[in-house]
């Protein structure tokens, strides 16, 4: 009956259609596009992150600017967790890459008097091949095994420093040279941050990530297609402990100081949260969870004692409202917008 | 043909431990060759097939690939050399499409620089392998995520993946098994054009009649000792073989 009275007013007939429907032809990454709205559909997400990120240390005031130099920091730390969760190996211990990054930074600084434009990079290479050496005996180790170790290492290093006194021992190394300016520092771990999320997520979409992917989800089919899966995992694990060790070079020199707190557990944790709150898996959504978990406990500072117990509960509304993760929410979202289309 | 065998399994043992899995199990393989390796339910095939293709090292024993002693080396290094097998419980990559399955066999090194790296490249590629395994290319089948593929495709997908690695040796594990008359009649078909390509191919199979019809030679293993070999109709009539099968009765 429906049809019968919409067929008769045919001339003007519409019905809604999602608009990745008439773009997606038949898989995700094969697109057809037709005007420039369509463009902007697929442009507006990665172009607002970009415009946004770079924009905001001009708009934000002195305090916040430090914020935002944690939270790309955090983003850092979450996206470098993601890359190894992707390769399937959950690691508990960012605060080792972060740690050896911070501490490579600072000993070349501090002993030999190299500048920050050489120790940020160097401490990123070395740093993270440190950190992947250590962790190689271990990559045979899959599930909870590998993250048991990971957890540990970390805690054992601030004993090791502590004990032997190497480094300056707890008092740490202070009088580190500071990069130049405060508009250099912003930008450039900004600048690192979009172009980790947008390289990293490009490689992971590229055969090579299809790779590591498929090592997660059966390691023996993997090796079956002749791929020595350890090498493949030891690469991961090097460019998730090179971004880590990137991001601790970058802090021993805002902070003009490296000492045993690098090892913290902050550093192993907070990314974790950000990750499984944005929603891991897709790099953007720990990114987002570190947009999120960094300014929200800067904003609840000020409640003092309960700070960690709203925090925490923030935290369990997150994960079990959105399970699967905010950025993997907004973009089924954004995928089910709908256009009218005449038909 | 070749003089010397492609393949030449001597004197293998494997217990686990205090199993014995694998008994001085020993034979040659011919290039082009299709064998058939038969025996009740935990004699020993499968671990066979994990022993020649690295995935278990052996206890003892020799196992000679191409005049090089591959024993021991690990799985990756064994399929480089030409050695494709696929598994028993399919493995497919459950969070990927199908054709993204085909990705990672076509990024082995045995086969990377053949297929060359531009982006696509390599998915034009597993398209048309998966057409030759029986995926309809106008339908979306190769499209749709390994998770939500009937046990028939996932079976198709792991001759795929073996497929790809352009191997001189396929050993399928219990190909048939799980499917229906009409699927392993339209899988056949795909087997017997590996032959004429020249592929040497070992089949495990508890779906004898299909096998018989195809198979050169047959090889029944009881408790990982070889019972019987020998042409089809051969092996059946051995006494051995009707008491592993049957029961010592018959």
């Amino acid at each position: 009956m429906r049809n019968a009275q919409l067929n008769s007013t045919d001339s003007k007939h519409r019905r809604k259609e999602r608009i990745d429907r008439g773009i997606k032809a038949r898989s995700s990454d094969i697109f057809a596009l037709s005007s420039w709205r369509e463009m902007l559909y697929l442009a507006a997400p990665r172009c607002i992150p970009i415009v946004g990120c770079l924009m905001l240390p001009l708009v934000l005031g002195i305090y916040w600017q430090k914020v935002l130099l944690s939270v790309a920091v955090f983003a850092l730390l979450a996206i470098s967790w993601d890359i190894l969760e992707q390769s399937g190996m959950i690691s508990l211990g960012q605060a080792l890459f972060f740690g050896m990054g911070a501490y490579t930074a600072g000993v070349f600084n501090h002993y030999f008097g190299w500048p920050p434009f050489l120790t940020i990079p160097f401490a990123s290479i070395l740093g993270g091949l440190i950190s992947t050496v250590i962790l190689l005996p271990v990559l045979r180790l899959r599930g909870i095994y590998f993250s048991m170790v990971t957890l540990i290492i970390p805690l054992m290093l601030v004993r090791i420093v502590e004990a032997t006194r190497i480094f300056g021992g707890t008092e740490g190394l202070s009088g580190i040279t500071p990069l130049p300016s405060k508009w250099l520092e912003l930008y450039l771990i900004v600048g690192a941050l979009l172009g980790a999320l947008f390289g990293f997520r490009r490689m992971m979409g590229s055969d090579y990530g299809l790779v590591l992917k498929a090592i997660r989800d059966n390691d023996r089919s993997v090796m079956n297609a002749g791929i020595n899966v350890y090498w493949f995992k030891a690469q991961a694990l090097f460019i998730a402990s090179a971004i880590g060790a990137f991001a601790g070079a970058f802090m021993t020199h805002v902070y003009m100081f490296v000492g045993m707190p690098v090892f913290a557990l902050d550093y192993s944790i907070l990314p974790i949260a950000a990750a499984v709150v944005g929603g891991p898996g897709t790099l953007a959504g720990a990114t987002l969870g570190a947009f999120i978990l960094v300014p929200l406990s800067e904003i609840l500072r000020g409640i003092g004692g309960l700070r960690i117990v709203i925090y925490g509960l923030f935290l369990v509304v997150f994960i079990v409202a959105l399970p699967e993760g905010i950025f993997h929410y907004i973009q089924r979202k954004y995928h089910q917008f709908e256009r009218w289309v005449e038909v | 043909m070749h003089p010397s065998p492609l393949l030449k399994v001597a004197g293998l043992y494997k217990n686990f431990g205090g199993v014995q899995a694998i008994h001085d199990l020993s034979f040659d393989l011919a290039r082009g060759e299709l064998l058939g390796l038969i025996g009740p339910n935990g004699s020993g095939k499968t671990t066979a097939v994990n022993l020649i293709t690295g995935f278990v090292k052996p206890t003892e024993g020799n196992i000679i690939y191409n005049g090089q002693n591959i024993s021991g080396l690990p799985p990756y290094k064994i399929i480089r050399m030409g050695i494709a097998r696929t598994f028993q419980m399919v493995k497919p990559f459950y969070q990927l499409p199908a054709y993204k399955n085909m990705i990672i066999p076509l990024y082995s090194p045995r086969v990377k620089k053949r297929v060359g790296g531009k982006y696509g490249d390599r998915d034009a590629v597993a398209l048309d392998l998966l057409e030759e395994v029986g995926f309809e290319r106008d339908a979306f089948v190769a499209y749709k995520s390994a998770s939500v593929l009937p046990q028939g495709y996932l079976k198709r997908l792991e001759l795929a993946k073996a497929i790809a690695l352009q191997p001189d040796l396929i050993i399928l594990d219990e190909l048939f098994s799980g499917l229906s008359l009409a699927e392993v009649a339209s899988i056949v078909p795909i087997i017997e054009k590996l032959r004429l390509e020249g592929k040497t191919i070992i089949m495990i199979e508890h779906r004898l009649k299909e096998l018989f019809r195809i198979a050169d030679r047959i090889i029944v293993l009881n408790y990982g000792e070889k019972i019987a070999e020998g042409f089809s109709n051969e092996v059946m009539e051995s006494d051995a073989v009707k008491k592993a099968y049957l029961g010592a009765e018959a």
